[in-house]
């Protein structure tokens, strides 16, 4: 068992109505109790007023106690019901972080605890996180969509057709010579596998499970001093980032999680691309800023339009100071409505590249498999020697059992011997 | 030494004697079994019911083709008898998959029945510490939880280790049309007091059923009509060591097929029929084992292959490779009568099914040896398969085994990358069977590697090592080891042609194998992770019960081996990973 006390939010990011923090450990009871003052009853809600070490107020709070083992986690686990702020979560956070013991918990951690402890199995463990983390529509939908077995179904439907491309190939190995086989030996399993691998290429290309629910990767990114942070706080509605009209303000990424009309965004500020700045900090930011703009899915350029980089939204971001010429929207911070205008450009972006066009989305290690097999599959079909071309098959049907839990060899047989009528 | 052959197939009794292992079973598996393990060094006793019958082929006439040939070649690299025989027997050859690349190329050839019967006996013959006697087992002699000896009805035989290599015999049972016979084969008794003791030592046992055609008088079939199928042009052996001796003349087999009329008749029969009246309750394959099967399953089929196969150069039995049946009589009768070329032609013994005990083989480890008794070994039907050289390879495993228990040697194991035998034992012990198993090549998923032209490269060195490889054999490979050598440097003079090709082909396929190989590794990876014995599975956190069920019942001892049980889960295999790592 671990020896130290981990916490973490467990629903969600905030902002959200009530955040549950959770903290598990040999020392969850002693935390709780250093907030609460007194424990409740195992298993029974209370309200608690939660103080920090001084005393001082800083939510007033549901208190959950489960001792262990009979927890989510197996361990002592304590649950804060915290009202949703971002200030009071990170205040409950700090006060926990400073007692002996307690460390934040890294990312799954609960749920490795939990697997380790044999509270859950792997499957729940990943069905379970996603639920709770589904914030959006569309997200729901995902989550829906794989637990009623849409993607199941769609899984299921390419591994018969993948069966029964295996079992005429082959059948006409390892019945070489047989009737029932020689009148299916020609390459009619071509046009089935390249229509799976067609539908897969297009699954692939669909938004993921992970981007869904992470949302859409919007980075901000010019020169210094552009006025990036000035907007990102005025999209937030929020002082986030420190906002100075000296150029350089900004020397690390900023990040806020937020939601608009129904799609959610991952809102990043990053540090001025100036050149040959001498700062290492400041270097280091924009080095962060580089790797963060190449993986976004949209880029807020505030700059030279000419110097924008390919596919950028051209955001004249100072329209007050009239200097936007050339740009795709104007916005002027001081202007709410013209923050509403980039709004709905992102949201007709941002629909695009969420939208599902089936109800099925992959998670990201499915995806790497997946991709794997429209890859595989798109080799067999080229392939003049037939075992080499079984051998690639045979691994995307490995490849997709594996994502099926089912036996790729006894599939196939099935297939084989429900079509060809083999055996002496 | 001399161990005359009068002195053993005498049929003399050895009254409370002890042997390191004894063979239960004079077929495929029971006589390889008792070759390999007393190639290991043991002194072995083979039992059979009809020393007469050693070696002989119950089924179809002929050894090898696709994925069996893998199975004869391996075998042959181990030092079995399997190959010779088929070449001391071999009347006709075919190399199936001959248009395709060597990993499936499928050699089989048409075995002279007498001829094979004589050269598996000739082969027991050569080993000195082998003795061979004539006579029924009715038990097992169990003491301290282990196996201490045999009983027959006269006479009790000490032994650290027995092979049970009973084929059909454990609890057989014949049928044809409304008849019903006890019996493992034709006019040959079953083993019924041996069937009964296992059930009640409480192993898991259930039935299966096979079936094989009516044999025909060759001299009334009308040969002329019908299309021939000649033997190669090209010569080729099984066997891997170099022949002194001639092959046989070579014959041609013939093709005809059923068609409508025939059809007729097998939907009119199928009343009388055991398979579809429901007399029969074992499981049956999903490939077509009987005809009625397919005429039943494939109605669609205007007619289905019959290979006309002789049997014998001085025997006019032709074996109807394609109509096995268990129609009753009459209806055989009128079937043959309606197929052309045989309108005239005369039954010599008409085809039936026979039901048989088999025991789960999960219940046993990779070496073929029971968990749950030590010293007590199976191979062949028993263990669920169906086929003469799956019976084969497996009785050189349990062999090769049970010596191995005798003598404290170290067992002797190929995991699935070394050869099909590797896969074939652990698809038995992992999974366990719903029909009776017959080797494909598309089990193998080191197909590309596993070649029936290089087996002896693979498993040769391992077989010697194992003490497993006979003298004659060792020195043969040898000198082909080092014309490998020479070809693989590109001096092909005075290297055998079947090596020129083999290092031929394993340049071509170089690429795909060396991605198998990281495949290879982190199953050999899996492999040093243990899994807790059954017992102790409850302490594993996270299994749920229907997982714990799984790996009850196949007993895998190895996180690899685990990965291969059917229906269990990733999440479980995580669950043994972590608790492998917990108590590590």
């Amino acid at each position: 068992m671990g020896a130290e006390t981990i916490f973490a939010v467990s629903s969600g990011s905030p902002p959200a109505a009530i955040a549950v923090m959770r903290v598990s450990g040999p020392r969850a009871m002693a935390a709780a109790a250093a907030l609460t003052g007194r424990l409740p009853s195992p298993r029974f809600a209370s309200l608690r007023t939660l103080r920090d070490r001084d005393g001082a107020p800083l939510d007033r709070a549901l208190v959950l106690v489960f001792p262990g083992p009979d927890s989510a986690t197996g361990e002592d686990l304590v649950e804060l019901h915290l009202h949703g702020g971002r200030a009071v979560v990170a205040a409950v956070a700090d006060a926990l972080a400073r007692l002996d013991g307690l460390r934040l918990a890294l990312p799954g951690e609960f749920t490795r605890r939990a697997l380790t402890n044999g509270r859950i199995d792997l499957t729940q463990a990943e069905g379970l996180a996603d639920l709770l983390e589904a914030e959006t529509e569309s997200q729901r939908r995902a989550a829906l969509a794989a637990s009623e077995g849409a993607l199941g179904a769609a899984l299921s439907r390419w591994m018969r057709a993948l069966s029964d491309a295996a079992a005429l190939i082959e059948a006409s190995i390892d019945y070489d010579g047989e009737e029932d086989v020689i009148a299916g030996r020609d390459d009619a399993w071509h046009a089935a596998v390249a229509l799976v691998r067609d539908q897969m290429a297009a699954l692939v290309a669909q938004p993921t499970v992970e981007r869904l629910r992470d949302g859409l990767l919007v980075v901000l990114a010019g020169p210094p001093n552009a006025g990036k942070s000035s907007l990102f706080n005025a999209m937030l509605g929020r002082e986030a980032a420190i906002v100075t009209p000296l150029a350089g303000t900004t020397r690390d990424v900023i990040e806020a999680s937020v939601t608009r009309a129904g799609i959610p965004y991952r809102l990043c500020d990053t540090a001025g691309l100036a050149e040959g700045t001498t700062d290492v900090v400041e270097q280091i930011g924009i080095e962060r800023a580089r790797t963060l703009a190449g993986r976004a899915d949209i880029i807020l350029w505030l700059g030279d339009p000419d110097r924008a980089p390919v596919g950028a939204m051209r955001v004249g971001a100072k329209a007050d100071l009239g200097e936007t010429s050339g740009c795709d929207v104007e916005v002027s911070v001081f202007r709410a409505e013209s923050i509403d205008v980039l709004w709905e450009l992102l949201a007709e972006r941002g629909r695009r590249s969420l939208t599902l066009t089936s109800d099925i989305a992959l998670r990201e290690g499915q995806l790497m498999a997946v991709s794997q097999m429209v890859h595989l599959l798109a080799h067999s079909i080229q392939q003049a020697d037939l075992l080499v071309a079984a051998e690639q098959l045979r691994v995307a049907r490995q490849l997709l059992g594996g994502l099926l839990g089912q036996d790729a060899t006894e599939a196939m047989l099935d297939a084989l011997f429900g079509r060809f009528c083999l055996g002496k | 030494m001399r161990c005359s052959a009068a002195s053993v197939l005498a049929s003399e009794l050895f009254h409370v004697k002890h042997y390191d292992v004894v063979v239960v079973g004079g077929g495929h598996a029971g006589t390889e079994a008792a070759a390999a393990a007393a190639r290991r060094g043991a002194a072995v006793l083979l039992i059979t019911q009809r020393i007469d019958q050693i070696g002989v082929m119950s089924c179809n006439p002929s050894i090898g083709g696709v994925g069996k040939g893998h199975l004869v070649r391996e075998v042959d690299a181990l030092d079995g008898l399997m190959a010779r025989a088929a070449d001391d027997a071999a009347i006709h050859h075919r190399m199936l998959n001959r248009s395709k690349g060597l990993a499936v190329q499928g050699p089989r050839i048409q075995a002279d029945r007498r001829l094979y019967r004589s050269s598996i006996q000739a082969q027991l013959r050569t080993y000195p510490t082998l003795r061979v006697i004539e006579d029924e087992v009715v038990g097992l002699d169990i003491g301290s939880g282990r196996v201490r000896g045999v009983h027959t009805e006269g006479a009790t035989f000490e032994t650290t280790a027995v092979v049970l290599a009973t084929g059909t015999f454990l609890g057989g049972r014949l049928f044809r049309g409304t008849e019903r016979l006890d019996g493992g084969r034709i006019d040959e008794a079953p083993s019924k007091h041996l069937s009964d003791q296992l059930r009640s030592l409480g192993l898991p046992i259930a039935r299966l059923k096979t079936g094989t055609p009516p044999r025909l008088d060759g001299r009334t079939i009308d040969w002329a009509r019908l299309e021939r199928q000649p033997s190669d042009a090209e010569t080729w052996q099984m066997s891997f060591l170099p022949r002194e001796t001639l092959s046989p003349p070579q014959l041609a087999c013939a093709i005809t097929r059923t068609g409508e009329l025939s059809h007729d008749i097998i939907r009119a029969g199928l009343t009388d029929s055991p398979l579809f009246a429901g007399a029969i309750t074992g499981g049956g394959p999903r490939y077509c084992p009987s005809i009625e099967d397919k005429v039943h399953r494939f109605g669609d089929r205007d007619g289905h292959q019959v290979f006309l196969e002789p049997e014998g150069l001085d025997d006019h039995t032709v074996y109807p490779n394609g109509i096995s049946t268990s129609l009753s009589r009459e209806t055989q009768d009128r079937l043959i009568a309606s197929i052309a070329g045989l309108e005239q032609t005369e039954i010599i013994t008409y085809g039936y099914a026979v039901e048989y005990d088999y025991l789960d083989p999960r219940s046993l480890d990779h070496r073929l040896a029971l968990h749950v008794l030590p010293g007590l070994f199976c191979a062949g039907q028993i263990n669920g398969s169906t086929g003469y050289e799956e019976a084969a390879a497996q009785g050189l495993v349990a062999g090769a085994n049970a010596a191995a228990h005798a003598l404290s040697l170290d067992p002797f194991l190929l995991d699935r990358a070394a050869g099909y035998i590797g896969v074939m034992v652990d698809d038995l012990v992992l999974q366990g069977v719903s029909e009776p198993y017959r080797m494909l090549t598309a089990r193998a998923e080191y197909r590309l590697a596993l070649r029936p032209d290089n087996a002896e490269s693979r498993l040769t060195g391992r077989g010697v090592q194992a003490e497993l490889v006979r003298e004659l054999r060792r020195g043969s490979y040898r000198r082909r080891q080092e014309m490998r050598a020479r070809a693989r440097d590109g001096q092909m003079e005075h290297v055998d042609a079947d090596i020129r090709r083999e290092v031929e082909e394993d340049a071509r396929y170089a690429p795909y194998l060396e991605r198998q190989a990281s495949e290879v590794a982190r199953m050999r990876t899996d492999g040093d992770i243990a899994v807790p014995p059954p017992e102790l599975l409850h302490a594993v956190p996270g299994l749920s019960t229907e997982m714990i069920e799984r790996l009850r019942a196949a007993r895998p001892k190895t996180l690899d081996q685990a990965s291969r049980v059917r229906g269990v889960t990733p999440a479980a295999l995580s669950a043994l990973w972590l608790h492998a790592r917990k108590t590590a």
